[in-house]
């Protein structure tokens, strides 16, 4: 029971790993907060219970769900390039519409379970004796394929230039990059792969609910400033692979605290415990790193 | 040949607080020249460059680069014909990124760009070929972050990266500005050179009355928003600093008394 609750942690850390690499990509690299994920991540849990109880393969579902993503991401990205919204606001914006989008693809109710309905779990649940054991192998494998195509994405030409636009704008648009083309692909792709974590989030639950999305920014930048803290500092791969670890820590801590007895209506605060902890940590300690 | 016809620039119109930066300004460039710009501040001579890059779109004239008409054109569409540089070093390249990344940037600007791997075996050997040029040594530290650089280094890369495609304008605004004297000449040397190897239209506004007279081809002195002065060939080899001043006196007074004449 108790490696089953470790485990458990650790595989909602890997299916986590897509939201924490959305904030990888719009916080570090395009240098744009996006808070649209509050509203994409239960979007694709919601798009994935909506299909999979209609009879869909759950892999198949998966693709969907990114494009469900990306077209959130693509909204607040018309928000804030087009009509000349805040980025932060447009983020707000979207993820708040969000909630009401979400619940009518749920059809009408806050909370779709898919008990008894294949997931992309079930494949693997012949080969392993533990279903927590099937899952770990699963979402692991699709970590680690989208921390490689995180990877190289990263070292094309085209982002190359999203990191640069990232780093100094104008200095972009005199490189002949058109910054608001670059935001709205990573837009997409972050939001996608938000979806992406939501969807792999409720097919391990068993359930959606349209309250997930609460905090999910948050959760992600905890996670994400953990990894930073915890991995040494070499090259972009690196940074990539610290997503990884810091979605997997993030868990295992918050199972930590519910473990030492943390009431489950305090996992919000105990979050915010968590980040500023992780935040004040290398000032205490001393160590050079420092989170922007 | 960089064409300028007509160039309005109006900021806070109607306002206010309305500002004609430029007043129909009217001039042609040929291929490879090098002009320097002079003037007081405010006298627009950074609003006539962004205009030129297309930072500001220009409210009536027309910009034409070898006859095509790119007033309309978006910044970064006209940046594949521009190349520039600007007074802050820091606002030349990435800081975080690498020096091979920023001038494997620069050297995709002209194309639109893939999903094929940025840094390949050969653009690193054009990335160390062009750095090389340089003789700073940078072409040996390819994958350090520029933000560990000189201010001269950044500066001298920032132009490198601004001539890499051969562009056919070149906009340097106050480049030499933020350097040390020793490094700003270091830099003004390889301006010097690699406009003349890049056959660049070259526009370079300074404050050095001296360096505006000596270095290039020819000199443009501006003044609320238009060209007062144009000097090129043995009128403006004889010229020297104080006759240039006398000039912008000489001409400043008439501007003074037509602005009367339209104020009556």
């Amino acid at each position: 029971m108790y490696l089953s609750f470790w485990l458990g942690a650790v595989v909602m850390g890997l299916g986590f790993t897509g939201l924490v690499l959305s904030a990888f990509l719009t916080f570090r690299v395009l240098n744009f907060p996006d808070l649209t994920v509050d509203g994409s991540y239960p979007l694709g849990g919601a798009v994935t219970a909506l299909l999979i109880v209609q009879g869909m393969s759950p892999w198949l579902t998966l693709p969907v769900v990114f494009l469900a993503g990306g077209l959130a991401g693509a909204a607040t990205g018309v928000m804030a390039t087009r009509l000349g919204i805040n980025g932060l606001l447009a983020g707000i914006l979207v993820a708040i519409g969000m909630y009401s989008v979400n619940l009518h693809v749920m059809g009408g109710v806050s909370n779709l379970p898919i008990f008894g309905n294949p997931t992309v779990m079930t494949a693997a649940g012949t080969l392993a004796a533990n279903t927590d054991l099937a899952a770990a192998m699963v979402f692991g494998a699709l970590t680690v394929v989208v921390i490689l195509l995180a990877y190289w994405f990263l070292c094309t030409e085209v982002g190359l230039a999203m990191r640069a636009v990232g780093d100094n704008e104008q200095m972009a648009r005199a490189q002949g990059i058109s910054t608001g083309a670059m935001k709205m692909v990573g837009l997409i792709i972050a939001n996608g792969l938000a979806a992406l974590a939501g969807a792999l989030q409720v097919q391990y639950m068993g359930f959606a609910d349209v309250n997930l999305g609460l905090g999910a920014i948050l959760a992600g930048i905890a996670a994400l400033i953990i990894g930073e803290a915890l991995m040494p500092v070499r090259g972009l791969l690196w940074a990539i692979v610290a997503v990884a670890v810091g979605s997997i820590v993030y868990r295992l801590v918050v199972a930590f605290a519910l473990y030492l007895g943390l009431p489950p209506n305090d996992i919000k605060l105990g979050t915010v415990a968590i980040v500023l902890l992780a935040l004040t940590l290398p000032r205490i300690r001393g160590i050079g790193k420092t989170a922007r | 040949m960089i064409e300028i016809e007509g160039l309005i620039q109006v900021f806070n119109r109607r306002a206010a607080n309305e500002v004609v930066a430029l007043r129909n300004v009217s001039v042609t460039f040929q291929p490879g020249e090098f002009v320097t710009v002079v003037g007081a501040n405010g006298a627009g001579k950074s609003t006539f460059l962004n205009a030129l890059s297309g930072v500001y779109v220009s409210d009536e004239g027309a910009i034409r680069i070898d006859g095509l008409d790119v007033s309309k054109t978006p910044e970064h569409v006209r940046a594949r014909q521009i190349g520039r540089v600007f007074q802050n070093p820091l606002d030349g390249s990435a800081g975080s990124l690498s020096v091979e990344e920023n001038l494997t940037l620069a050297l995709l600007r002209s194309s639109p760009r893939t999903l094929r791997f940025a840094i390949t075996q050969r653009r690193r050997a054009e990335v160390r070929d062009e750095l090389s040029r340089l003789r700073m040594g940078l072409e040996d530290r390819l994958s350090v972050p520029v933000r560990l650089l000189s201010g001269g280094q950044r500066q001298a890369l920032a132009l490198l990266m601004a001539g890499v495609c051969r562009p056919k304008l070149l906009l340097l605004d106050e480049h030499l500005a933020a350097l040390d004297p020793i490094v700003a000449q270091v830099v003004l040397d390889l301006t010097c050179r690699l406009s003349k190897e890049w056959g660049s239209t070259t526009l370079m506004v300074t404050h050095n009355m001296e360096q505006a007279l000596r270095v290039g081809d020819r000199t443009l002195l501006m003044h609320a928003g238009q060209i007062l002065l144009d000097f090129h060939g043995e009128a403006r080899a004889r010229m020297t600093v104080r006759q240039l001043v006398e000039e912008f006196h000489r001409a400043r007074g008439e501007v003074l008394a037509d602005d009367r004449l339209l104020l009556a």
